[in-house]
C-alpha cells in the first residue's frame, strides 16, 4: 500500500494544468515525429530533446513520457498503413496489421494497436512501479564487480542474440566502446582519442551521436536509394473496434503484456523477441480454434498481440534503467542522457536520493499513456495524411531539425562537424549491415563499464579476483557463458524449421 | 542466408570496411601507449583502450576471413528505401556539401540564414523543384526555431549578421 500511496504523491505533483499541457505537447510531438516514416521511437525522443531545454526537470519528464509513448505509438501507425516498419519492434505488427488496412480495416486496427498499447503500457508502468522499491534496495547491495557483470551480459545478449550476423553486432559493439573511450579519462584525467581537439575532451555528447547515426544517417541511405515512385498510403477513418473485435482483442493483449515485460525487464535488449512469441502464440492459439486460415489475410490477434508486446517491453526497460542505471536499448540510452542534464543520477541511489522525482514520473507515464488514447485515436486520420508529406522535404526537415538539435547544445558548429561524421558512421552501418543498438549501448555502456571495472580492481589491488568476490556477479557470468553457447548448441542440434517460413515473410 | 541462393555473390567493399576498423583499432591502441599509469592505480587508463583497440583489430580480421568466404551484409531496408537500384552518390554528396556550408557558415552569417538554406538546400538535392515555396517554408522554420529557443528556451542560437535585427 505505501506502493500505492507513492504513486499518489506522483500523480498530485505530475496532475496540474500546466503539466497536463506538457504531457499534451509531449504526446502530440512525439506522434507527430514518430509517425513520420524512417523515424523510429528512440530518433524521435533524440530529435525532440532540445525542446525541454528550457523546462525543469518534473516538467521535462512528463513531457519525455508523453514524447515516448507518442513516438512508439505513430511508429506502429505507420507499419500498419504503409507496411514499412521503422523498426525491428513493429515489424510483426506490420504483417497482419497492413493486410487488414488493405481489408478495409485500417480504423479497426489502429484502434486495437492503440487500446492495446494503453493497457500494456498501463500494466507494465504499474508492474515497474511496484517492482522499483524492492528492486533498488536489493540493488544498493550490488558491487563493482556485479555491475561489471550485469553490463557483460546486457552487451552480450543485445549483440549475440538479435541480429542475423554476430559478427556485425560486435563490429556495432566496438565502434560504440572506440566512441565511448574519447574525452578526458574520468580517473587520470588526460586525454584519450581527441586528436588534441579541446572541443573533444568533455567527451562526445550521446546526442549528436544519436541523432547523426539515426537521422543523418538515415536521410543519407535513403537519399541515396530513394524510392522514385509514390507509396500507396491507406486512407483511415476515425479508428473504432466492434463487439466482435473487442472480444477477439482482449486476450491477446494480456498475453502481449505478459510475455513483453519480463523481456524489456531482463538485460535482453528490445521488443523484437517479445513480439516475435506474441505473434507466433497468437497464430497457434487461432489454428487451435480452426481461424488459422485468417491468419497472414489481416488477422486481428497478430495485431494485438505484438503491439502490447512491443509496449509493454517499452515499460518493463524501466526496471534497469531507473533500478541500475542501465539502458538496454537505444531509447533508454536516450533517456538516460536526458536524466543526465537534469542532474538526476539513475541508479540505486535514486529511489532514496530522489524518490518525488521517480514517482512523478511514473505517474507521468501513466497520464502520457491515457492522453495518447485520447488525443491519438480521434486524430488518426490526421496523422494518416502526414504520411503523404513529399519526401524530399520530408526528409530535408529531417536534416534541418537533426541539425537545429545537435548545434543548440553547445552552440558549436564543430558539434556540426560531428554530427556530419556520425552521419557518415550511420550511412556505413546501414550500407554494412551493421546493427545500430549495440552501436549506442557500447557509447553509453564503455565508460560505465571502465568505472566499475577499476573500482572492483582497485578495491582488490589489482587482482583479477576482485571481479568475482560476489555471488550475483559469478550468477551474471554463468549466464553470459549460457547466452553464447545455448543458441550455438541449439542452432547444431536442430534447425529451426518453424522460424524459417516465418522469418522469410519478414524478410521480404 | 542468401549464399546457398546466390554462391558467387560477393560485396568486396566489406575488405575496405575491415581496413578502417583495424586503422582505428591501431590506433586507438597506438594512442593509449602515452598515457601515464598513476602509482597505486592498478588498472589505469591504458587497459581499456588497448582491449578495445585490439578487439577491433581481431573483428577486421574476422570481417576479411567471413567477406572471403563470400559473406554479405543485408543492408538496412526502409520505408522510402529501394535497394533494386544503385546507390545515387550525386545526391548524397550535395546533401554532405550542403551540411558542411551550414556548419561553415553558422557562426558567420547566423542559423536563420543558414537554416533556411539547409532545408531548401536539402529539399532541391533530393529533387524537389518548388524552391521558391521550399525557401519561403526554409525560412519560416528558420526564423521560427531561433525566436523559439531565444524567447522560448532561452538559448540564443548564433544570429550572425542579423545581430540586432532579429
Amino acid at each position: 500500500m505505501e506502493t500505492f500511496d507513492l504513486l499518489m504523491g506522483g500523480f498530485a505533483a505530475a496532475l496540474t494544468w500546466e503539466n497536463l499541457a506538457f504531457a499534451s505537447i509531449g504526446v502530440l510531438l512525439g506522434t507527430l515525429v514518430g509517425v513520420l516514416p524512417g523515424i523510429g521511437p528512440a530518433m524521435a525522443l533524440a530529435l525532440l530533446l532540445p525542446v525541454t531545454y528550457g523546462l525543469d526537470a518534473t516538467q521535462a519528464l512528463i513531457m519525455f513520457a508523453g514524447i515516448y509513448y507518442g513516438g512508439m505509438y505513430g511508429g506502429s501507425t505507420t507499419s500498419i498503413l504503409l507496411n514499412t516498419p521503422g523498426e525491428s519492434a513493429s515489424v510483426m505488427t506490420a504483417i497482419e496489421g497492413n493486410k487488414m488496412a488493405k481489408g478495409g480495416r485500417a480504423a479497426q486496427a489502429l484502434a486495437t494497436a492503440a487500446i492495446g498499447s494503453f493497457i500494456a503500457g498501463t500494466i507494465g508502468t504499474l508492474l515497474v512501479a511496484f517492482f522499483m522499491p524492492t528492486l533498488a534496495e536489493q540493488a544498493v547491495k550490488i558491487g563493482a564487480p556485479s555491475y561489471f557483470a550485469i553490463m557483460m551480459l546486457a552487451m552480450v545478449l543485445v549483440t549475440s542474440v538479435l541480429g542475423s550476423s554476430k559478427l556485425r553486432g560486435f563490429i556495432g559493439l566496438f565502434i560504440g566502446l572506440t566512441v565511448g573511450l574519447v574525452g578526458l579519462d574520468q580517473s587520470t584525467g588526460q586525454a584519450r582519442l581527441t586528436a588534441g581537439a579541446l572541443e573533444l575532451a568533455d567527451g562526445i555528447d550521446i546526442v549528436v551521436v544519436a541523432v547523426g547515426v539515426f537521422a543523418i544517417g538515415e536521410a543519407l541511405w535513403t537519399a541515396a536509394h530513394l524510392r522514385r515512385r509514390p507509396l500507396d498510403v491507406i486512407p483511415v477513418g476515425r479508428p473504432f473496434l466492434g463487439r466482435e473485435d473487442w472480444g477477439r482483442s482482449w486476450a491477446p493483449w494480456l498475453r502481449g503484456t505478459a510475455l513483453g515485460f519480463p523481456f524489456g525487464a531482463l538485460p535482453a535488449g528490445g521488443a523484437e523477441t517479445p513480439t516475435f512469441l506474441s505473434y507466433i502464440t497468437e497464430r497457434k492459439l487461432a489454428a487451435r480454434k480452426g481461424r488459422s486460415d485468417e491468419f497472414g489475410h489481416g488477422a486481428i490477434e497478430g495485431v494485438a498481440g505484438p503491439e502490447a508486446a512491443n509496449n509493454a517491453s517499452a515499460a518493463g526497460m524501466f526496471v534497469p534503467l531507473l533500478a541500475l542505471g542501465l539502458p538496454v536499448t537505444a531509447t533508454a540510452s536516450i533517456l538516460l542522457a536526458a536524466m543526465q542534464k537534469y542532474g538526476i543520477v539513475a541508479g540505486p541511489t535514486l529511489m532514496t536520493d530522489q524518490s518525488d522525482l521517480i514517482w512523478t514520473l511514473l505517474a507521468s507515464l501513466l497520464i502520457g499513456n491515457t492522453l495518447l488514447l485520447v488525443i491519438n485515436l480521434p486524430l488518426a486520420p490526421v496523422w494518416a495524411k502526414l504520411l503523404r508529406i513529399p519526401r524530399p522535404q520530408l526528409y530535408a526537415g529531417i536534416l534541418f531539425f537533426a541539425s537545429l538539435g545537435a548545434y543548440s547544445v553547445n552552440r558549436n558548429a564543430f558539434d556540426l562537424a560531428l554530427l556530419l561524421v556520425f552521419g557518415g558512421v550511420g550511412f556505413a552501418i546501414r550500407r554494412f549491415g551493421i546493427p545500430v543498438l549495440p552501436l549506442i549501448l557500447g557509447v553509453i555502456l564503455g565508460p560505465l563499464m571502465e568505472v566499475k571495472l577499476r573500482e572492483a580492481l582497485d578495491v582488490s589491488g589489482g587482482d583479477v579476483s576482485g571481479l568475482f568476490n560476489e555471488a550475483i556477479a559469478i550468477f551474471v557470468y554463468v549466464l553470459v557463458v549460457l547466452a553464447v553457447i545455448v543458441p550455438i548448441v541449439l542452432a547444431r542440434l536442430k534447425p529451426p524449421a518453424e522460424l524459417v517460413p516465418e522469418m522469410q515473410e519478414v524478410d521480404r | 542466408m542468401d549464399t546457398a541462393v546466390r554462391p558467387r555473390q560477393s560485396d568486396r567493399a566489406q575488405y575496405g570496411l575491415a581496413l578502417a576498423l583495424a586503422l582505428v583499432g591501431l590506433y586507438t591502441a597506438f594512442d593509449a601507449r602515452g598515457l601515464t599509469v598513476g602509482f597505486g592505480d592498478p588498472v589505469g587508463p591504458r587497459v581499456f583502450p588497448y582491449v578495445i583497440g585490439a578487439g577491433m583489430i581481431l573483428l577486421a580480421v574476422l570481417l576479411v576471413i567471413a567477406a572471403a568466404r563470400g559473406d554479405v551484409p543485408e543492408a538496412e531496408a526502409g520505408e522510402d528505401v529501394d535497394l533494386t537500384t544503385p546507390p545515387d552518390w550525386i545526391t548524397v554528396v550535395k546533401l554532405v556539401a550542403i551540411m558542411v556550408l551550414n556548419l561553415l557558415l553558422v557562426n558567420v552569417l547566423g542559423w536563420a540564414i543558414t537554416g533556411a538554406f539547409l532545408f531548401a538546400g536539402a529539399a532541391w538535392a533530393l529533387g524537389s523543384r518548388t524552391v521558391l515555396r521550399d525557401l519561403l517554408v526554409g525560412i519560416v522554420l528558420s526564423v521560427g526555431s531561433w525566436y523559439f529557443f531565444y524567447s522560448g528556451l532561452g538559448v540564443p542560437l548564433s544570429p550572425g549578421i542579423l545581430d540586432g535585427i532579429l
